[in-house]
Parts: structure tokens; sequence; C-alpha cells
């Protein structure tokens, strides 16, 4: 019992700080250096435990920034001084790095308790079983037991996101929404577009254990996009985004106990279901004003008649 | 396939010898099979980048997997071509939403591929964690398709890999032509009457089969790359597109061939990252050392052009220097020059090094002089000069500062053509706005100046 | 602000040896002028002439090769307080979820720092600009719910909101209907009498000489810059609209292509 609490709490964190970070890649068009970020951050790990041969948090997000900021520059780079369009930039760099990072696990399987499939989706109900020991030193099972490292690494990165936004919104809203008006007004878009991709490598890397690359996209991308169906500001839509997160946490968690399946793949695909539903939802809408307007009209050349 | 597997390496290059000798015909098949999608995946990317759609490999690739799961599911076979029909439909389906989602929502195109990416693979996801909780034949190996494994590929599958690629090549070397017209110009190849949606689809169509077919080999993740990279690679060594086209499906051939190789010595490892490495290494070696467009020739241009910069600008400076001693043969030094033009003596001294050597001037103790050549060049090189400033005083309103330093620069590239161009369209051709002389084309020696203004200028 | 002895010896903007570029293409070349305090200015020339690239590189949004601009005598970075610019209309993202009122106020975020609100006072400027343009009633819509005109009110109050001194639009007058082009004006003439300069790139010739004071001529290089009286000539009209130059643009172009110009700067 107390295992799925863990689960569903580590859900939560993580779809809630992707849904936050994601707003701000889909309102800027960079959903898929999203995409490609969540991809390298594969690399940043790899190197950062064969380097250090640690496996602590601060470690593991340091390498994780490290690359991540390294795949949105080199992609820049490759787009202005090897004159390659954008999304092909972005397309090689993380392909190289992902690919680099799987031959690394598959060279030092030994050493890293990285699975490639894992690396792929994760399997967030093994997470309570890696537990964070404090005051125990090197021995595991000694010191107080806090509960799953996967916890707290997406804790601690929830909070930084939560402030971030909340403290700099204003600069975030004004560089999603009109950069040309921001650098006219004397704003550095540059270091907020790195201060981003920060963020997205943080969470990313946070995500990882518990859900894998791809299934962080989806959480990235998916729950944002319904919000900006609906929102009718900035405000607004983080609030709908992280709404629709949590929905699909509950809904996929349920899923995956009836079913057997993936709880990270169920969390996914309740968040597509969500969106489509939205969708859905929109567009009969629209029918209906259109038919109403239709019969209006109708209306109109009767009474002219 | 078990051939393939059980050959444990008693050393490398006795390893890379049994390669090479195609002894095992199991390992012929792969390396065709892998060589053909190469060419196959690389020559239909080129058109998805093209039309700014660079990415789409990625997320087809990834929208196949519950495709394969469902016609697993359904049929409870690895029947090659079942599992091919399956993939082919999701991605299909995959394709059509990435479309209909930015046309018909506020929901832009980037964020349509993640979209469809993300969703159908975790739908793949959900199916393959349910298969694996299954008791079932057969389901081993389905999770291969996430990073490719050469080694777990059956005849029938190799088969199949083929006949596709093959009609992929066949069919765009067929329809290149209207291929490359809808790429580069849709609403014109509409206006040629063109069914422009037939052929969209059957691109799509083509895309959709190439992505699916090579799951197997390189991955569901990593099929991406190499749609896009032997295109990009390409770019850099061509303009036309055929020759681009033909370019990246060398590369891609190259890679698959290396990849195999790799795999045939590593069973363990999956094949699909070394194709993606081999790549991306051919890619940055086409960024760097393409003849033209590559940057290291793009450095070595701009060498050779201040080279050429800095001689014709101290030829016109000697020419400038023999003009003010017009009836004599007088040697410069170096100091002399540079009391005309600023210039850091190291370069200066090589300058004249280079000069020397070409003959245009004479190195002696006593200081430089144009030679006879030399004569002819900075002559010709002045004519420009000053004809230039006149037309640009005449013509732009520019004041005969602004007008010195315009001159500076485009004197090293006006061809005669244009120096014709210019003398015709000038009223005044004799003199430019400093009141300096400007030579005829025809210099038997260097003329002296017949009015010179105050502050004749530095030219 | 407390305005002692306006500076006649400090114009607005003064521009020296501006040059751009596009790629290989010689957008702007050795373009300077000044203009002078308090006076409405139009740039006009031709389709592709470098009018919207020209304010775009005074204002920092573009790289300048060459030259530099100067407003009140000071560099950009040290007056941004006291210029506001208004783009094209067609730059903007209109699905992006904000309402009339949080874009106008988006104006005075160059005085806030990071972590700041806007206060009760940037509120109520906020409120005055947009019924200074007639739009106070739409302050709740959102803006893809906007009309052309309407949108354009939104960002000229917006700019009106910064308090500036002076005024850089691109194309303010572009796919309005007549009540917003008449609003404009009487913007224009609301803020001449309080001392503003306002500079405009401007598309439409016939309307120019009475809108502006001064007019700016640019082809790809400044043709006049002057008082409309002297300035809008047949003669001027002709060398702008006229097609002439090409010798030297193509020239300029294959110095850049080549990059003749860096090559020959290196010694």
């Amino acid at each position: 019992m107390i295992n799925d609490i863990w689960i569903l709490a580590t859900a939560s964190l993580v779809a809630a700080a992707c849904a936050l970070v994601g707003v701000f890649l889909i309102l800027r068009r960079q959903a898929l250096m999203g995409d490609a970020i969540s991809h390298s951050v594969l690399l940043g790990i790899v190197l950062a435990y064969l380097i250090t041969d640690s496996r602590a948090l601060p470690i593991m997000l340091g390498g994780a920034v490290i690359i991540g900021l390294l795949t949105a520059w080199l992609s820049d780079t490759l787009n202005r001084v090897g004159k390659l369009q954008s999304d092909a930039s972005i397309g090689i760099v993380f392909t190289l790095f992902f690919a680099i990072g799987v031959i690394l696990i598959s060279l030092y399987a030994g050493q890293i308790d990285l699975d490639q499939e894992c690396v792929l989706y994760g399997e967030i109900a093994f997470i309570p079983f890696d537990t964070l020991h404090i005051g125990g030193g090197g021995n595991l099972n000694d010191g107080f037991e806090i509960g799953p490292r996967a916890f707290w690494a997406i804790a601690v990165v929830f909070i930084i996101v939560l402030i971030s936004i909340i403290v700099a919104f204003n600069r975030l809203q004004t560089v999603a929404f009109h950069p040309k008006l921001a650098l006219s007004l004397g704003i550095n878009i540059v270091f907020w577009h790195y201060f981003l991709m920060t963020l997205v490598s943080m969470t990313t890397v946070a995500s990882f254990d518990a859900v894998g690359a791809i299934l962080v996209v989806a959480l990235l991308v998916i729950p944002a996009s319904s919000a900006y169906l609906i929102a009718k500001s900035l405000k607004t839509m983080l609030w709908f985004a992280v709404g629709y997160s949590q929905a699909s946490v509950a809904i996929g968690y349920t899923l995956a106990y009836q079913l057997d399946s993936s709880i990270s793949a169920s969390i996914a695909v309740s968040a597509g279901v969500l969106l489509f539903l939205t969708i859905a939802i929109l567009q009969v809408q629209k029918w209906r004003q259109r038919h109403k307007k239709e019969i209006l009209n109708s209306h109109h050349k009767y009474n002219r008649l | 396939m078990a051939g393939f597997e059980l050959f444990p390496p008693p050393s490398l290059w006795d390893n890379l010898r049994l390669f090479w000798q195609f002894e095992d015909m199991n390992v012929l098949w792969v390396l065709m099979g892998s060589v053909l999608l190469g060419m196959s995946a690389s020559v239909i990317g080129g058109f998805a980048f093209l039309r700014k759609r660079a990415l789409i490999g990625d997320a087809l690739a990834h929208a196949a997997l519950p495709g394969v799961m469902m016609a697993f599911l359904l049929f409870q076979t690895r029947d090659p071509l079942i599992i091919f029909i399956g993939a082919l439909c999701s991605s299909f389906i995959g394709f059509f939403l990435i479309d209909w989602l930015p046309k018909n929502t506020k929901i832009k195109a980037d964020a349509a591929l993640a979209i469809t990416l993300s969703f159908f693979f975790a739908i793949g996801l959900m199916l393959l964690s349910f298969i694996q909780g299954m008791e079932v034949n057969n389901k081993s190996g389905l999770d291969k398709i996430l990073f490719g494994q050469a080694a777990a590929m059956t005849e029938g599958d190799i088969k199949l890999l083929g006949y596709v690629t093959v009609f992929v090549l066949v069919t765009v070397v067929l329809f290149f032509q209207k291929f490359r017209l809808i790429a580069f110009n849709q609403a014109y190849a509409r206006t040629l009457g063109i069914a422009v949606n037939r052929y969209e689809l059957l691109l799509a169509l083509l895309i959709v089969m190439s992505v699916v077919v090579g799951l197997q080999l390189v991955g569901v993740v990593l099929m991406a790359a190499v749609l896009l990279t032997p295109m990009a690679a390409a770019r850099y060594w061509s303009n036309q597109l055929a020759h681009i086209l033909i370019i990246a499906a060398l590369l891609g051939a190259l890679s698959a061939l290396i990849s195999t190789q790799i795999s045939y010595l590593a069973p363990a490892m999956p094949t699909g990252p070394w194709m993606v490495v081999s790549l991306s290494v051919l890619f940055i070696l086409s960024l760097l050392f393409a003849p033209q467009k590559g940057l290291i020739k793009q450095h070595l241009n701009y060498k050779r052009l201040r080279q050429k910069v800095a001689e014709e600008n101290v030829l016109r400076t000697l020419y400038k220097l023999h003009e003010g001693h017009p009836f004599s043969h007088h040697h410069f030094t170096q100091a002399d020059i540079q009391s005309f033009r600023n210039m850091p003596s190291s370069c200066l001294q090589n300058t004249l090094k280079q000069l020397c050597k070409k003959g245009l001037t004479e190195c002696t103790t006593q200081g430089f002089t144009l030679t006879p050549e030399g004569i002819k060049k900075a002559t010709q090189l002045t004519r420009r000069h000053r004809l230039w400033e006149n037309y640009l005083n005449e013509q732009a309103a520019l004041s005969p500062d602004q007008v010195h330093q315009q001159a500076e620069r485009i004197e090293h590239i006006l061809t005669d053509a244009q120096e014709a161009q210019l003398q015709q369209e000038l009223s005044n051709s004799q003199q430019d706005p400093h009141g300096n002389q400007i030579p005829s084309s025809v210099p038997s020696s260097i003329q002296s100046p017949v009015h010179s203004k105050e502050g004749g200028g530095r030219n | 602000m407390k305005q002692t002895n306006p500076k006649k010896s400090t114009p607005p903007l003064s521009v020296s040896n501006l040059s751009m570029r596009y790629h290989h293409k010689p957008v702007l070349t050795d373009v300077s002028f000044e203009i002078p305090e308090g006076k409405t200015i139009a740039i006009v020339g031709p389709n592709g002439a470098g009018k919207s690239t020209l304010l775009k590189g005074i204002m920092g949004l573009e790289p300048i090769m060459d030259g530099e601009a100067r407003f009140f005598g000071e560099p950009l970075t040290h007056k941004r307080l006291a210029i506001a610019y208004v783009p094209q209309r067609e730059e903007i993202d209109w699905d992006f979820p904000i309402n009339v009122f949080d874009v106008v106020l988006m104006g005075r975020h160059g005085q806030l720092k990071l972590w700041q609100r806007p206060s009760k006072i940037d509120k109520e400027i906020a409120q005055h600009a947009l019924e200074d343009l007639g739009m106070w009633d739409y302050k709740d819509r959102q803006i893809s719910e906007l009309s052309g005109g309407q949108q354009q009110r939104v960002f000229l109050a917006r700019a009106l909101a910064q308090k500036a001194r002076l005024y850089l639009m691109d194309e303010p007058f572009a796919g309005v209907d007549v009540s917003t082009e008449k609003t404009i004006i009487e913007l224009f003439k609301t803020l001449k009498t309080q001392g503003k300069t306002i500079v405009c790139v401007h598309h439409d010739l016939n309307t120019v000489g009475e809108y502006f004071d001064w007019i700016i001529f640019i082809n790809a290089r400044l043709i006049a810059a002057g008082p409309v009286e002297q300035v809008l000539t047949k003669e001027n009209l002709n060398k702008t609209y006229g097609g002439r130059l090409s010798l030297l643009n193509d020239l300029t172009e294959t110095m850049y292509r080549t990059q003749l110009n860096k090559a020959h700067d290196g010694d």
C-alpha cells in the first residue's frame, strides 16, 4: 500500500513538472527541442556515472544539464554556421548523443545498472525499492530510510521549476509571446532560452527513473497541448496543464492496474486520450456554432422574402 | 539465423576476413538488406528534408510500434508481411494525424510531431507490456524493435526488406521530376495541372514504408537519423538535387556496411546506434571537408582572398608612389609604402615577398619598385578604383570620403565588362573626385598627375 | 522627469554610416541621417528597400554590419526606456493565450525588475493608454478575436504605455480600417503636442505628405531626408522608385558573397 502511495506521488510530481515546463515549449514552438533533450540526457547520465562513479543526484542532474545545454547549443550552431535547417540540426545532434549513450551502456553493461529498455520507458513500479538513505554512510542498509530516490529527485526539481516560473513569470511571458519586443526592451532572450533548456534538462533526467525518455516527451507535450487549446491566459494555461497531467496520472494508474500493463505508458496514453477528447469537444462546439449560423442565415433569407 | 550468433571471435582480424569472405550467406543477406535500406531511406528521407519535415521519420517510426504489437496480438504470428502491414497501418494513421492537427486546431506542426510520436509509442509500449504478460509463443524479440538487432532478422524479414527498398528506389527514380517539382514549389505544380495530392500520398506511402521496413535493423528510436543525416551530409557536396540524392544513397550504403560489420563482430550490441554513429561521422567529415561548401574549404578561400586583396592594395600604393616621382626609376622602402597605407609590417613584408615571387615587383637592397608586369596590373587597378569613385560620386551622391572607402573594396572585384560599362555610363572619365588622373587602359608609363587638388587623398 | 532646457543639439535619433545585409544581399549601405525632435517622420521607399530592416537594425533586433545609431546622443542600451517600438502585425503569434489588457501591460516591463509585478500605477497607465485608443471595452478579449485594426490599436496602446520620448513604428497604417486610421492620426497629433517624436515606416505615398512633417527616402541607400516641403520632389521620387543603381547593388552583393569586406579590413 505504501508503495502505491510513493508511486502515485512520484508520478504526480513528474507529470506536474513536465506539464509546467512543457507549456513554455509549446508556446515557443520548441517541442522538438524537448524531444531532443529528453533523449540526449541519457548520454549525460551515462557519462556522469562513468566519470565520477557515483549515482548521486546532483551529479546526475549536473551531467544532464551539461549535455542538455550542449544539445541546444550544438543544434543552434549547426543551424547558424553549418547553414542547416533547424529541425535537421536538432535531429542530427540528439540522435548522435543518444546512439553514443546506448553504445556506452552496452559496452559497460556490467557497471551501469541502466538497461537499454528501461531507459526508454522506465518502470515506475520498481522505484519504491530504490530508496534513499541518509546518515548511514556507505552502507545501504544503515541509516534512516526516507523514501525512494526517484521521488526526491523529482520533488527537488519540481520545486525549482515552480519557483522559477513564479519569480520570473513576467519575463518568461514576454519572451514567449514576443521575443522581438523583449529584445527591444533590453531583455536578454538568449539567457532565457538557455534557462528554459536547463529546466527541461533537469526535469527530463529527474523523470527518467520513473518514466523513461519517450514518455517524458509525452508528459512534456500532451497535457500542455490540451491546456493550449482551452486557456485564455498564460496563468490558466499553466493551471490547466497541471490539471490535465494529474488527471492523466489518475486515469493511467487505474488503467494499468486493470490491464496489468506498464504504469508509465498508461499515463502517457491517458494524457493522449484526454487531448483527443478535448479536441473532439471543441470540434463539436465549432460544428454546432456553424450550424447555428447557417440556421440564422436561412432565417434571414426567409424573413427577407 | 543461428549461424550469425555462433561465431565467437577468435581474433578481430580473423573475423574481418571471415566477414568479407561471405562464407556465411546469412551475413551476405543481412549486409545486402542493410545497404539497400541505407540507400532507400536516405533517398526518400531527402524529400522529407526538402519539405521541411526532417524529423518526420522520428514520429513515423515511433508511430509504427502499436501496429506491430496489434498485428502480433491479432494474428499470433511473427510473419514478416503481417507485421509489416500492421506497422504500416498505424504509421500511416500517425502520418495523417501529424497533418490533421495543425490544420484543424491551434496546435502547431512541431507539437503535432511530438504528440504523435509519444502517444503512439506509449500505446505500443502498453501493448508490449500486455503481451509480455501473456502466455504466448513467439513473443520474444519483439522488443528488439526498439534499438534494432541485425542478428535477430529471419530470412523472411530480409526478403521483405529487399523487396520494399527496391520498390522505393525504383519509384523515386521513376517519379523524380514530379517529386522534385512538388517539393520545390507545390502551388506552382498545381497550376501546371499536376495531381499534387496523389503524388503527396505516394510520397507519404514511400516514407512510411521505408521507415517501417527499417525498424528491425535500426530500431524505432534512431530511424530518424537514417532518413535525415545522409541528406544533410550530402547537401554539402552538390547543388543539384539528383547528385545530392545519389551521394546521400552512397553515404547511407556506406554506413550500413560499417554498422553491419561492427554488428557481426559484436553480436551483443544493437545495430542501430552504430549506424547512427557512422552516419554522424560521415556528416561531420562532409561538413568540414566538402569541396566548396565545406567549412575548411571556405576558410581557405577566405585566406586566399585576403592575400589577393593585400597584394592588390600594395600594388596600387606603389603606383601612387610612382606617380609622385614621375620621371625617375625610384625605389621605395617599406616605410614609404606604410606612409600611404596603414598595414602591419609583417603583413607588408609577406605581401611584398609574394609580389616579388610573382614578378610584379622588384626587390633590391635599395627598396621596392614595380616591374613592367607590375605596372600593367597596378595601372588597371588604379583605373578601376578611380572610375568607380567617379561613378559613386555622380550616381550615388556620396561625399568624396565615403566614395573612397567604398572604392577601396569594389576595385578588387570589378570585371573587364563592368569596367567598360562604367566608362560608358560616366560623363567624366578623366579625373576622379579627388582630382587625380584616371589612367587610360593602355599605359606606356606612369603618367604624372595633372591637377592635384589640395588633400589629394590617401588613394 | 523634469524637462528644463530641451537640448536642441541632441537629436532623438541620429544614424551614421549604417550598413546591414541579409545573407549576401546588401539591404542597407552607408545610411546616415538625423531627425529633429517633436516631429512626425516617415521612412518611405519601394518594397524590399530596407525600410523595416532599418528600424530593426537601429533597435538592435537585427545585426548591423557597420555604422551606428544614437538616441538622444547615446547608444540604445542607455536609452531604452525612452524608446517605444511597434512591430509589424504579422510577426505576432495570435494564438497565444493572452488578453488585450495584459498585452498593453507588457509595455511597462521595461521599467520593472525581474521579480517585480506591475503596480497599481502601471495598471492605470495601461488603462489610460487603452482608453486613448478606444480599446478599453475590449480589455478582456483574447487577441485572437480582434480585427486587424483593433490589433493595431492594441499594439499602439502598448507603445503608449511605455511613456517613451521616441516612437518607432513599422507600417502602423497597413491594413487598418478608416476609423483606426483616424484614431492613429489623432494620437500622432496628441503626442506631438507633448513634444514626442514619431518615426514610421510608411507605405502609402498618397498620404505621406498629409500625415508627416519629414520624409526619409530609402532605397538600399539614403536618397534624401528632410521636411516634406523640401524633399517631396519629383526628382527624389524618381531616384527612390526609379530602379537605378543596379550595378552598385550587384557589386556590393558580390563583395559580400566573397566576404571581400572582411578580407579587406583584415589588414
